[in-house]
């Protein structure tokens, strides 16, 4: 069982996020990103008004929906260790 | 009232509806080259298809090794046969989604990402394969440790108010998907399987249910 307190599991992240699908079609340039060092702003590459992601050095909506999604979480952490070993 | 960061970050959500998909990005050398020899017609491809096949293998082999303490009644010999179904499935959906591939990655980085969602997929739904997948309902209402010595009275009363949200501001369904999905900690692949169902389709099940959940504290608070 995670370690993560109930209520946050049951309550999730605060603030919009994105679906599964759309978190799986960003991630590979947002690990990407990640690794590099640079922000990962490419969660939501169509955004023109990122200030607050650009503040956070993430996409916030990425950002919230890797907190509220175990699998897509696991995932991210996958290809994270893989790029960052390779 | 919005903060300026969820202001933000609902910009960013609107245009990623409203807007088209991006114009690619220039290729690097090394995926210009996997583009184009995956892109010729069935049989000239053949051989970038064998190489890419060997790289997913390699990332699904990866994958299922961070999972190795999950699946312990797996012998070496079935965990590898998980991975080469995991690196053809990926095969298969690579060369089916080559036209949307942006170049916004490395190829090798975007093949890794369904090498590893099939390997993951895979070995979730073995580690639950011959477990019963009890939905419990009713397992709300137990949930916290209710009269737990230990538990603050703040946290508590939002206990409380959480159980009493669910049980009154979610649907059937959406408190089904929540127990099981956040309460019991099944994988939404897992539950999607059962239910006949997508994985984006229970996590914005999961998503509407959070979301009122959490209406349902605020109108407590305002009370």
């Amino acid at each position: 069982m995670s370690d993560r307190p109930i209520a946050e599991r049951l309550l999730g992240p605060d603030g919009p996020e994105l679906g599964c699908d759309e978190c799986f079609e960003f991630l590979d340039r947002y690990v990407e990103a990640e690794v590099a060092g640079e922000p990962a702003l490419h969660g939501c590459p169509r955004c023109v008004s990122p200030e607050a992601c650009e503040q956070a050095g993430a996409c916030l909506g990425m950002r919230a929906h890797l907190e509220g999604c175990p699998a897509c979480a696991e995932e991210h952490a996958s290809l994270t260790a893989l790029l960052a070993g390779s | 009232m919005l903060t300026p960061e969820r202001e933000a970050t609902v910009g960013c959500m609107q245009r990623l509806h409203e807007t088209a998909v991006p114009a690619r990005a220039p290729l690097d050398a090394d995926s210009r080259a996997w583009v184009a020899e995956l892109g010729l017609p069935p049989g000239r491809r053949d051989d970038a298809a064998a190489r890419l096949h060997a790289h997913l293998l390699r990332v699904a082999r990866f994958e299922l090794g961070r999972r190795r303490g999950a699946l312990p009644s797996l012998s070496r010999g079935e965990l590898d046969d998980l991975a080469v179904q995991a690196a053809d499935d990926a095969l298969v959906a690579i060369l089916r989604k080559l036209p949307t591939y942006r170049g916004a990655s490395r190829f090798t980085t975007w093949a890794a990402k369904f090498a590893i969602l099939e390997a993951a997929v895979k070995a979730r739904r073995r580690v639950w394969h011959d477990r019963e997948l009890t939905l419990e309902p009713e397992a709300w209402e137990h949930f916290g440790g209710a009269g737990s010595a230990t538990r603050d009275l703040e946290q508590a009363e939002q206990l409380d108010a959480i159980r009493d949200g669910i049980r009154t501001a979610l649907t059937p369904h959406q408190r089904e998907i929540l127990v099981a999905a956040a309460l019991n900690e099944i994988p939404i692949d897992v539950l999607a399987e059962r239910l006949g169902t997508t994985r984006g389709a229970i996590y914005k099940t999961l998503h509407d249910a959070r979301r009122n959940l959490r209406a349902h504290l605020a109108k407590m608070e305002a009370a």
